[in-house]
Formats: structure tokens, sequence, C-alpha cells
């Protein structure tokens, strides 16, 4: 059994047990709050220079698949979990979780009391950490963590996104939404669809092909003129890591585009698009990251289970106290915009959409995986939206 | 959407006495159901025949009506109350059933009454299989391959379609009841005859069996904005094939990919809005195919169900009570959660810990009955663990069980190694032949499969359980050679770092002595001295949101961290312990009172401590108390948050047995203990200080004596003359008590039952036959003592008190008897210095009183004689404890109500095919229902029928007695012949009527040839059988008589005052309509 030491920033410690590659990581430390998805967690770009601690205790219990992945590999810089499972018992399972860590060369620790530090976290907020598998000096590693970059105001997107664009035809398949369920009832023709990859997760692009998207898949810093050349139906604003304020370029290429086509954003699509139309964004103490926030659609009142992975958010000029009657209105430089969706835990936006334009977002993730798949609607809007602007 | 206003008065049906598949959790639901219900300013009117539960408190409603649960009494409150709405899916299956005989009846239509919660449509669907079947398919999932079988020969042809091994389910019954997996035609044939007369409509379900798959449920809500969220995946660890009642579970479910998880909870939405369950809690089973992932759909429950409250207990969101404000029209956005206080219960719970169950069982109670687990369910109660991990859950849980095992014991004596000598192979062959077949300790046999080298597969293969069960399994099993290990060396204290890793994993102190050789003290010392607020014992908070908001609800369960959450107050406090496990002889009673004692703190400003690890109970709602631990009722998880509270004192006297076992290690460990000290409980306990204590006081006791071999039995037996009691000083194998009539019948117990020794004497007590036994429960505050209720059985002593049905005040015995009683009751209560509740049993012979046995402390009737008398002896019994003094309580005297309230005990019979029904001296009963009226007979008579026999007005009764009833059975038949019935006897008995002038009819014996008195019983020829047995050659004569009438629901009476108070019901129900009254009425509250 080899040790291993978690130290944050403030100078707070924990010893656990090494796991996955041995070294050391640094990177912002946060929690997720899933029960189920630690692959799909673990591959989501959006994590791209955080630590991830899972608050489930049992981690890799079904092992991994790679079906499973939401991207090309892992960018969570570390992992950090209560209990690492011996055996992954499923009959989709192709790896141990461990081992899948060490070959992405993951540095992760296991064995401590994730339920203290998640509460550290949630009192004192997110903060850089350090996993070490090396006997140091814990004033060292703290030393370390301090010294680790700050996920404010850098452009992480730019490290994840693709290196040129390309097609995707692949829907879920047999994991496609049943049509009991609210989407999957593909639309009568195909619609293309360029989808900025900010880090975009793989289900996003599955879910577009399920309803009748061809989707090409742009890197981050391409301009409104490149897609204009691309002519398509709808533009799509993935989610990805980090500060929306770090990518200026996407923000100013949205401004250029908003009113010419449909747009759809989730999660850092969202935030660059309330960027773009003028709005703000903040960052939050902890962040949401879990499979189980509570959303409400204020133009319908529904409320939606959704997954969420966010660090910032949008805000508009008066703080929303309350659950209003209807959607609240902002004046932009492209009219009014709707405040749609809102947070029960928080009121923290989740979703706006433009009156004057077709062009909407949510802060969560309609994509689900992980999560619960409430909001898959969504995509059946996006398509509506593009039906409208066709007829 | 804000609560309905067109509605203003809401009928509440509860779920009755407790039986196998129906317990303690709907108190629990129907208790939420009703203060969510009062909250909202709703007139609530409640019906349950149960008085046992905290619901039928008389502040929980405002019109509670403990009469019996059938479709014709509850018109009668509906006749009588008006109410608008009635909510029928907070009393489980009956309430279900008697709501659907309601609607057919048309009853709810001709008193405009609205079905709120479930409409008639949607519990139909959910519950008949057709319909079931026909709803999944429309909405494309697979269920099962079955078909409905109304008779045998279309059973059979189902059969033909379907193969072995099938899976027999009667339509409407609750338990699974009649249940039953067939392997052969046999078996198949015997099943479907069994479970078309368990099924009220007659219906079978005969289906596809996926025995070894996964099986899960998720426990659903919906509100009418169709907002939908699961409260909480469970898994099972034992696969399909095993009800899920009877199976271990696990939450969060541990083996499911999101990818699987998903598809799941889409499917459970789906089926929700498809069964049209439009508000409320609901329950889908799932089960799933290990080796490709195929689902299908098992069943779906429309109402909150044993699940919800494991769901809630493990989660924190109050599944019951958020229904019953969901049935009123609130939607789940509306509604605050209380343990975080800000955020909204429209959210999905994610938990931080992993929840085991493990149910526990009483096969001992019935000699005959299959220890086989399979559809029907079999347990008589359960535990639940919290804790970080399986592991350390799983341990948590086993403990929690009181079997007198501390861990994965070994059941084949391979606790430290595998002993020098013994034939491995023979011991792999047994341990193999036990896991083939799912059985109660199969748990404990895995883990000795492990120690025996058995691999995951080899033990998948045995017994479909998942390997990432077995793999935990297996690492404690290591872990423990690793402890064992140490013992070689004979340490005196233990490696630090072990000891943290063994605590984190969850072993007891006692588990770690036991396997290394350290006294289990010095574990204790070694690790309180060692822990700092690094390391120790900590408690975490249950807060529905791991950890990502605060939570505001003390909450608490133990495990070994690196935080501790309990922050304690600087408050008085005291500690209730509570009874654990539901189980024979100690059930929802002790629940009752130790809620009561929480009440009662509350109300003399002193924080009340729950702890108790039993989820169904209403004691474990984390608003009942100020603080709960969810943990294990033993000495080291006591005495851990003994230290950690420093509470004024711990309450022992409400919890039955369970706390009581601990009095003395917890005094000696220095803890208060409040009430009646350790010391006089012992002193009524101890059967030497016990004569003492009579002989002080001049009251008589039965002759009695001890023996320590076959000899000293046979010498005292006849000294004091037969028939004696015989019993055990320690219980073997759970055969405990007995009445041997002769000399050949104490040496069958003496040989076969106990092993008499020095160590363990076998008691015995000279059998008062033919004596009238009163139960009696007093309280006192040490100066001054009220008797609060004696109660006259009718079953004669020699029936457990649990198992004899009772009537307050006593309706045959003499005024002084009464008062003799009384007195003795005082005397008792004083000299052993009673603070609090004292019980006693006595029998009454020949107007002479006999002392049978005194428990100071909560009895099982206290509920039943509190809602007879309308005083809550229990929260005044707490009182007292805390330093009030009766009369500053206001209780000088119980108060002498002028009705009649019998208690009718409720047995298991119907669960264990082939079990005889007699009553004996060892309890049987799981549950209890109340009568209440003006006269004896109609209070007796609602008893029977709140105990599922209602008796007959006329018709035929068959009688058949041992020869020295006769006399008393001709009394009962002449007046059941003056009542109208027609009388049936067999040959003996029918000789003795007729030569005594009663019109008799001869019926055959099962021996003597067809037709005979079974033939009879089947086909509904007869109404009441009167059937009393002496010795156990005519039990087994008689057993079908018995069996057939328990089938088909007869009113029977196995002892012949049963009878006497069978025909004095039958008389009073022949001669006044039956009148309800609410306990408000009767005790005349606003």
């Amino acid at each position: 059994m080899r040790k291993a030491l978690l130290a944050l920033a403030d100078g707070t410690l924990f010893e656990g047990r090494a796991l996955g590659y041995e070294g050391e990581t640094v990177g912002e430390v946060v929690f997720n709050t899933a029960m189920t998805g630690y692959q799909e967690v673990l591959t989501d770009p959006s994590y791209k220079g955080q630590i991830i601690t899972m608050t489930s205790p049992h981690i890799g219990n079904y092992g991994v698949t790679p079906e499973d992945a939401e991207s090309r590999r892992i960018w969570a810089e570390g992992f950090i979990v209560k209990e690492a499972s011996q055996l992954a018992s499923n009959w989709r399972s192709r790896q141990q979780l461990q081992d899948y860590l060490h070959e992405a060369k993951i540095v992760a620790i296991e064995g401590l009391d994730t339920r203290a530090l998640t509460r550290h976290l949630r009192e004192h907020g997110s903060q850089q950490g350090i996993i070490t598998h090396v006997a140091e000096d814990s004033n060292h590693a703290v030393e370390k963590a301090r010294a680790a970059p700050s996920i404010v105001g850098r452009d992480l997107a730019a490290t994840v996104t693709c290196g040129m664009s390309y097609r995707w035809t692949e829907g879920s398949r047999e994991w496609a939404l049943s049509p009991g369920d609210k989407i999957g009832v593909a639309s009568k023709r195909r619609w293309h669809v360029v989808a900025y990859d900010f880090g975009v997760k793989l289900n996003i692009l599955r879910r577009l092909v399920d309803v009748g998207c061809d989707v090409t898949v742009v890197p981050a810093s391409t301009t409104a003129s490149q897609i204009e050349t691309l002519n398509p139906d709808g533009i799509f604003l993935s989610n990805g890591p980090g500060d929306p304020e770090g990518v200026p370029y996407a923000i100013e290429a949205v401004r250029q585009l908003i009113g010419q086509r449909p747009i759809f954003g989730i999660c850092l699509g969202h935030q660059i698009l309330g960027l773009a139309l003028g709005l703000k964004t903040y960052k939050l103490k902890f962040g949401h990251h879990g499979a189980n926030h509570p959303v409400m659609d204020l133009r319908t009142r529904k409320v939606e289970i959704t997954s969420q992975n966010h660090n910032f958010a949008v805000q508009v000029e008066h703080r929303i106290d309350a659950i209003p009657d209807r959607p609240p209105m902002v004046g932009t430089a492209f009219g009014q915009v709707a405040v749609t969706h809102l947070s029960l835990n928080d009121n923290s936006i989740e979703g706006l959409g433009c009156v004057d334009h077709q062009v909407f977002s949510v802060q969560y993730h309609p994509e689900a995986s992980p999560g619960p798949h409430d909001s898959a609607y969504l995509f059946t809007e996006f398509i509506q939206l593009m039906e409208k602007r066709h007829v | 959407m804000p609560r309905r206003t067109d509605i203003q008065s809401i009928l509440l049906i509860g779920s009755g006495p407790i039986v196998i598949g129906q317990a303690c959790e709907f108190d629990y639901s129907g208790t939420q159901a009703c203060r969510a219900l009062k909250e909202e300013g709703y007139r609530v009117i409640l019906i349950n025949s149960n008085p046992a539960t905290i619901m039928t408190d008389p502040e929980l409603a405002d019109r509670t009506y403990v009469e019996p649960i059938t479709v014709e009494v509850v018109e009668k409150v509906i006749e009588r109350e008006r109410p608008d709405a009635l909510l029928p899916t907070m009393g489980g299956q009956t309430a279900l059933n008697t709501t659907m005989g309601l609607v057919k009846r048309g009853t709810l239509e001709k008193y405009g009454v609205k079905l709120i919660g479930a409409s008639a449509e949607a519990i139909h669907k959910a519950e008949d299989r057709e319909a079931f079947k026909h709803a999944m398919q429309r909405i494309g999932l697979r269920v099962p391959a079955s078909g409905t079988a109304h008779n045998r020969e279309e059973a059979i042809k189902i059969l033909e379609q379907i193969g072995f091994p099938s899976i027999v389910r009667p339509s409407f019954t609750m338990g699974g009841t009649g249940g039953n997996i067939a392997y052969n035609r046999e078996e198949f044939e015997k099943i479907v005859e069994w479970g078309l007369a368990m099924s009220p409509v007659g219906q079978l379900l005969i289906e596809e069996s996926l025995i070894g798959w996964k099986e899960y449920e998720l426990e659903v809500m919906r509100d009418l904005k169709d907002n939908v969220v699961i409260v909480c995946p469970i898994e099972n660890v034992d696969p399909m094939g095993v009800h899920t009642g009877d199976s271990i579970t696990v939450a969060p479910a541990m083996t499911l990919s999101d990818k699987e998880y998903q598809r799941m909870r889409d499917a459970a939405v789906r089926i929700m809005r498809e069964i049209g369950v439009d508000t409320g809690g609901s329950n889908v089973q799932f089960g799933l195919n290990p080796q490709n992932g195929e689902m299908v759909v098992i069943e779906m429950n429309p109402r909150v169900s044993r699940s919800s409250a494991l769901a809630s207990k493990a989660t924190g969101f109050p599944i019951a009570k958020i229904a019953a404000k969901l049935a009123v029209g609130y939607t789940l956005d509306e509604i605050t959660n209380d343990i975080t206080g800000v955020t909204k219960a429209s959210f999905e719970p994610t938990i931080d810990y992993v929840v085991v169950k493990i149910p526990r069982f009483a096969f001992q109670k019935f000699r005959g009955a299959d220890p086989t687990l399979t559809t029907q369910m079999k347990s008589v109660g359960e535990v639940m663990a919290i804790g970080r991990t399986f592991k350390e859950s799983l341990q948590k849980a086993i403990r929690s069980l009181e079997l007198n095992m501390n861990g994965l014991s070994s059941r084949e004596g391979l606790d430290r190694g595998i002993p020098e000598g013994i034939d491995r192979q023979l011991v792999v062959e047994r341990v193999r032949q036990h896991l083939r077949t799912p059985i109660a300790e199969r748990l404990w046999h895995v883990a000795d499969g492990i120690r025996l080298g058995l691999s995951n597969d080899d033990l998948f293969a045995l017994t479909k359980i998942d390997p990432w069960f077995l793999e935990q399994i297996r690492e404690l099993i290591q872990f423990e050679a690793l402890l064992a290990g140490q013992g070689g060396k004979k340490p005196i204290v233990l490696e630090m770092s072990l000891l943290w890793q063994a605590k984190e994993l969850g072993f007891s102190d006692d588990r770690i002595a036991q396997l290394t050789g350290v006294a289990s003290a010095s574990v204790r010392l070694q690790r309180t001295e060692a822990g700092d607020g690094r390391r120790g014992v900590t408690y975490k908070r249950v807060d529905t949101c791991a950890a990502e908001f605060e939570a505001h609800t003390p909450y608490l369960y133990s495990t070994y961290g690196s935080e501790c959450e309990a922050r304690p107050t600087e408050r008085k406090k005291v500690i209730i312990l509570g009874g654990g496990p539901n189980r024979i002889g100690q059930g929802i009673e002790f629940d009752y009172c130790c809620v009561h004692a929480a009440m009662a703190l509350r109300e003399e400003g002193i924080e009340s401590i729950m702890v108790n690890c039993n989820p169904e109970t209403v004691s474990t709602d984390y608003d009942i108390s100020d603080r709960l631990y969810f943990e294990p009722l033993t000495e080291e998880d006591v005495l851990n948050i003994v230290e950690r509270e420093q509470p004024l004192g711990v309450v022992l006297q409400f919890g039955g047995q369970t706390p009581l076992k601990l009095a003395l290690p917890l005094a000696k460990a220095g803890v208060e203990i409040l009430g009646t000290s350790p010391e006089a409980i012992d002193r009524a306990e101890d059967r030497e200080q016990f004569r003492d204590l009579l002989n002080k006081l001049g009251l008589r006791q039965a002759e009695s004596g001890m023996a320590r071999s076959v000899e000293e039995a046979l010498k005292i037996a006849s000294q004091i003359s037969y028939p004696v009691m015989v019993r055990p000083s320690y219980v073997l194998g759970g055969r405990s008590m007995q009445i041997v009539y002769d000399e050949s019948g104490l040496l069958e117990y003496m040989t076969s039952a106990v092993k008499a020794s020095p160590k363990h004497p076998v008691l015995i007590d000279k059998y008062l036959s033919d004596a009238i036994e009163v139960d009696a429960d007093a309280i006192s505050d040490g100066t001054n003592v009220v008797v609060a209720g004696i109660m006259e059985h009718i079953e004669e002593a020699g029936v457990h008190s649990g198992d004899s049905a009772c009537s307050l005040p006593p309706y045959s015995l003499g005024r002084e008897v009464v008062e003799e009683i009384r007195r003795q009751m005082k005397l008792l209560a004083l000299e052993l210095g009673v603070i609090g509740l004292m019980n006693a049993q006595f029998a009454v012979k020949d107007r002479t009183i006999y002392v049978l046995e005194v428990n100071p402390r909560g009895s099982r009737t206290v509920p039943f004689v509190s809602k007879a008398i309308g005083v809550p002896l229990a929260k005044l019994a707490m009182k007292t404890m805390v330093g009030r003094s009766l009369p500053e309580l206001g209780l000088i005297e119980a108060p002498a109500p002028t009705h009649l309230s019998v208690k009718e005990s409720v047995f298991p019979f119907n669960k264990f095919p082939g079990v005889d029904v007699l009553l004996g001296p060892e309890m049987k009963s799981t549950g209890e229902v109340m009568g209440i009226d003006q006269d004896f007979g109609w209070a007796f008579a609602k008893a029977q029928a709140g105990a599922g026999a209602s008796l007959p007005k006329g018709g035929t009764a068959f009688i058949s007695v041992k020869e020295s009833d006769r006399p008393a059975a001709l009394e009962v038949a002449r007046q059941l012949q003056r009542l109208g019935f027609n009388a049936q006897a067999t040959s003996g008995t029918a000789a003795y009527l007729r030569s005594h002038g009663v019109h008799v009819e001869t019926v055959n014996k099962v021996m003597e040839g067809r037709p005979h008195i079974v033939d009879h019983i089947k086909n509904g020829q007869v109404a009441l059988v009167v059937n009393t047995v002496s010795n156990a050659s005519s039990h087994a004569d008689s057993l079908s008589i018995r069996r057939e009438a328990l089938n088909k629901g007869l009113a029977y009476y196995t002892t012949i005052r049963g009878a006497r108070a069978a025909v004095m019901g039958i008389e009073a129900i022949l001669k006044k309509e039956l009148t309800i009254r609410s306990l408000q009425e009767y005790h005349h509250h606003p």
C-alpha cells in the first residue's frame, strides 16, 4: 500500500492511498455528487484543469468501457475517491478503473475522508490542490498547490478542442432514447449543424445525430466567416472547461453569428453566448457538479433533474431571489433576452433565450451522460428552430 | 399549485395489524401522512385496527377509528364522517384492496368521496397482473412471459408455454403471499392450488422464471405537473427468485453503469405516466440479465411501501410526507427539503454512504416451516445500517440483527483458519450445498465458502450473487485472516494501523477480539485512547445531497473518518434506546413507546436522542427526536454515542429486550440508567431473587423447581405434579417453552429439545390448567403507583400472553379478584422501586391469584392500554423518569372506561404451509388488533374481524374437542344451537353432545374416509371451527382441519375459552347492528 497525500492551497491536508499513475498532479479541486458515471466524468473535457473528488464512496464498481467515454481521453488532472473497487463487475466492462487511470497517466488518491474534503470545499470554496504519491514535506506540497495556475481567465478550451474540423455521424444506437420518452422522434429531414468544439462531449454529438442532424465539428478558434462558408442550418456551441472570459475570440465569433441562424449553446457555450449578448459571468464558490440538480423551465414551470458541471455562471443585473411567475426579461444589444431556466437550488441562471433571434442556451447538460435524460427535449427544440427558419 | 381547496376532510386507511409483508412501515407512512395533512389544515379521519401505532394516537387525526378495516366498516365511517376525499396509498395492500372494494361497491360514488393520490384505474392497472402486462407492452417494456389463470386447467395450459422453472404469483396479495417457484409438475400443481386459495380474487399470474437475474427497485415520486424524481435506486444482493423483502438490499445501486441506470430511470418514469399514478410515491421493480443487460419490469406498487420506508431512511427524503402533500395538490418544487432548509423536494437525493438492509427471520418459531427463501416473503423484520462503504455497512447491519453474531462469524468453525484434521472436502461440499438454495444464513455460508477457497466464479455459479458483492465479502474475510494472524502472536495490544483499518472496514470490537484473542474491552480502550480529532469514531450526517448543502437535521451515523459532524449541544439531554429489528415477541409496540418517550422529553424541554436501526419505524424519522443516531444497538455502538453526547442518562425501558440486555454493561461502564434501576430489573428477572421478593410480600407463585439433569427434572415434576411448564434457562434452536402432561412428555423434552446441565438448568413450573391469565400494566414515580390496566386473557393460562386475546376491563373476573390484583401490582411496584412502567402477569385459578412474572419496563400491552383508557402511559412514564411525580402529571387514578376493549393477536400461519396453528407457551404472533365497543361481545367480534376472521352469523359449526373439554364444549354447542347454528362433530364429541340433547351431525375425521371434515370445509359448508387437542398425536390427526380453516379464512378456535368468547361475539352481532365510535368520542377529546 503506497501512501499518498492531498494538499490544498489553504494548507489542509488529507492522507490516503496512492491510486492510478505514480507521481504528482496539480489542479483545482472540485467535487462531483453523481452516483454513477465516473468514466463519463473523467473523460468530460470540461474537467480540464481540475482534480475531481467523487462524493459517491465506491468508484470503479462496473469498470470502464470504450463506449462510455465522452471524449478521446481522460482530461481531469487528478481523481479522488473514497474507495476504488478491486473488482469490476458488469457485462460491458472491458477494463478495471485502476488500470484505466494508470494507462492514462492519471495520478489519483483513495482512502481519505472524501466527505470531510467535500465539506471543506463547500465551506471554503474550490481551490488549487495537489495529489502526490511522492513522500515529501507537506509544507512543500501546500506550496506547490498554491503555485498551481488558477482556471480563472485561462483559455482551457484551446487545450481540449479538436485540431481540425470533422464530420460526426454516429448516433446513440442501442442507447437511444425510447420514443416513449420526450425525444427521439427524428426530424423528417437531416439538418446540417456546425458544432463549436470547446471541449464537446460525444453524447451531445450523438444526441444531435439522433434528432436528425449531420454534424460538422469545428475547432474553438473557428471564425464567424469560416462558419458562414459552411452554410449550416444551425450552430451549436459546446460545453468546455474553465472560464468563458478566457475565450474572447469565441465570444466575438458568436456575437457575429447571432441573428444569422439558429444557435444552441450548452454549458461553456451558454456562458460564451451570455457574454456575446453583453451579459456578465462570475465564478461560483464551488461550482455545480452532479446529476441531481433541479432546474425549472420557467416557460412551462416544469422541473427537470439535470446533469451539471460548471464553475462559472451567467448573471443578470438584478439577482433573482425567488422563482418568478414568468421568464424575466433582460434588455441587450440583441434585444430582449429571456431567462428561461432557473436552478431551484440557488436560483442561478440555467437557460437563456433571445426573444428576437433563434438563439437559446442552457447552463446544464441535456445530453446527460452521466445523468438523467429529462432535458433531452432541448435537442428537439433546436430542430424546431431550424425547421421554422427553413419554412 | 397551492393546496386543493375543494376538499376539507380526508379519510386515511391504515394497514391494520403487523403481519409478514406489512409491518411498521405503514405506521411510518400513515403517521407522516396524518401529520402532513393536519399541518395543511385538513380534517383528517383515520381508520386503523392496530392500536400499537403512533398514527392512531388521538392527537394525530381529528377522528380516529380503531375499528376493523373492512369494506363494511369503512363504509360506515364514510357515512358518519362524510369525508371529501380518500387517500388510499398510505396503508399498504390492505388500504388499496379496501379502497378497491369501496369503489366496486359504489360507496365512494354514493357519498361523493374523491380518490386522491391514485385513481381506481391506476390501482387496477398496476395491481391486476394482466392489465399491467398490457400496459408495459404498450410503452415498449418487456415483462416476463406469463399468463393469467383462474383455475388449475388454465394454469397448466400456460405452463406448457412457459416451462420450468415457473413462478406462480396470486393477484392482490401482499408480500407475495401464496407465491412460489415450481421446478416440476407436482410442485406446480400444489403451488397453484395454494395460490388460488390465497388470492382474494382467485387469480394467478404464472410467469417465466428469471432466477439469477439481478434485481433492482426504484422509488419514484410524481406530482400533478408531471414532475418525476427517483428518490433512490436499490439493488438486491440476493438475485431474482428471492422476495425483495427477504433479500439483503443495498442503496444506492452498486453495479449499474450510468447508461444502464438511466435506461432504468427512463423506464420507471414512463411506467409512472402509463399507469397514471398522478401524485405520490411508487415502487418499480426491475430484473436485469447479468449476461447482457436485458431488462424486464417485474412489478410496480402504486403506493408507498416497505421499500419507500427504506428509501426514506436511506436518503433522508420523507417519501410519505411528501406523497401526502402531493396528493392535496402541491408540486415537488413547492415543498422545501427539510434537511437543507434551502433546497426543494424536486430533486434526486444523492448519497455519499452505503446503506445495507438485512431481513430478520423467525423460522425457529414455526416448526415444519420451509426455510427456503422464495417469491413469498417470510421475514418478520429488518435492520438497516449506514456506513461509508458496503463493507462497513454490511458489518454494522449484521451486528444490528441481534443474532449473537458480531460479524461474518464462521458457521463451520473456520474463524481462525481451517483446523487441522478436518475433512476439508466434506466441509466444502456441505457449504456448496448450503449455497445452492437461498436461505437466511446464505451470507455466512458465502463467507465460509471464501474461507474454504471457493473463487468468485464458483460462488457466483452457486448463488448468482453479483461478483462485486462477493468480492466485498472476500476482502472482509481476507482482512479477518490478517487479524487472526495477529492472534498467533498473542498480542496484548494490536498494531494501531491495523486496528484503524479494521474499524474502517466496520469490524466490531467484539469481532476483532474474537479473531485476535485480545479482550474486547482492551480493543475499545486502545482505540479510544489513540483516537483524536483525525482518527477514531466519527459521526456523519444523512443530508440528501452528499454534503453539497449544509444539513440542519442531526440525522447521524457512525463511521471511522477524519471529521465528526455530531456537534452535540450543551442542553440537558436523554438517550432513548430503540427496539431494533421487528421479530416475534418484539414489534411495533416498543417503537410506539420510544416515540412517546421522545415526545415527552420534548414537552419537558429536554433534548431527546434516539438510537435505533429499524428502518420501518416511526422512531427513526428524523423529526421525531431532536437527534437521531441510526446505529446498531450494541454495547460498543451505544457507548460510543454516550461518550460523544454526554447525556443525563439513558432510557432502556421502552425498547423491549434489546436495550434491556444492555442494562448491566452500560451501568458497569458508568452510564446513568434512568427510571427503574438495573438492580431492580435483575431482581425481577433472577428466579431466586424473585422468589424471595414474592415471599417477602406474601404473594403466591406457582410451584416450581430447577433441574440440572433429567433425573432431577423427573423428581421435581412428580413433586409438583403434572402438567408442568418447562423451559430452558437458555434457548436452544428457539424451542423454548412447552407444557408437558406426563413423564414420557417430559423425558422427550429433556432429551430432544434441551440439554440440562449445572450451567444451564431447565426451569419447571406447575402448569395451572384451566387458570385464567391476567396481564396488568402499572406506572409509578417511586412513591405513587397507578395500575393503568388489568386485562383478562381470553385463552387460558399456558398460551403465551403475546398470543392470547384479552379484554380490558376483565369480562369474567370478579371485582374482588381485580382489586386484589391491583393491590399486588402496587406492592410489587413499590418494593421494586419502579420508576416508569411495570407489567406483570398473573394466573387466577379458583379465585387464587398466582404471580407468573414481573417485568419492570414498558410492555407489549402499553399502547393497547393507553388507547383503551385514553392515557398516554409511555409519555407519562418518561416524565416520571426525569423527576416528575404522577400527581404533578395529573394521574391519580386510572380512568375506568365504560366501554370494552379487546385485543386479538394476528399470526403469520398463512405464510408457512403445513405449520400447525395451535397456540402454546411459545409466542408466534406478529401483531395485534383492537376492537372497542360498549359490550364485550361486539368488542370481541370487532377484534376477530380486524384480525381477518369475521364471526359468522349462522351456518354450521364444527366441534371436535379433547375429552376434558367436552362438558365445556356442550355449553358452547347449546349456545350455538340456540343462536341458530347447525352442529357437526367427529364421532367422540358427537356422541357426547348427542347424549346431552344437542342435535349434531357426525362427520368423518380425515382418517375415517371421505367425505371428511376437510372436504366439508373446502366446500364451504362450515362456518365456524372449534377444535381443541390434548397431546402431540392428536395434533397430527387434526392438523389438516385447522390448516384448511385457516386457508378458508374461517373463524376457528383452538381453546374452549376462545370458543366461549366467540359465542358471546356471535350473539352480539346477531342482536345488535354494528356501531362505530372514534377514540376522540370515547375519551371526550374535542
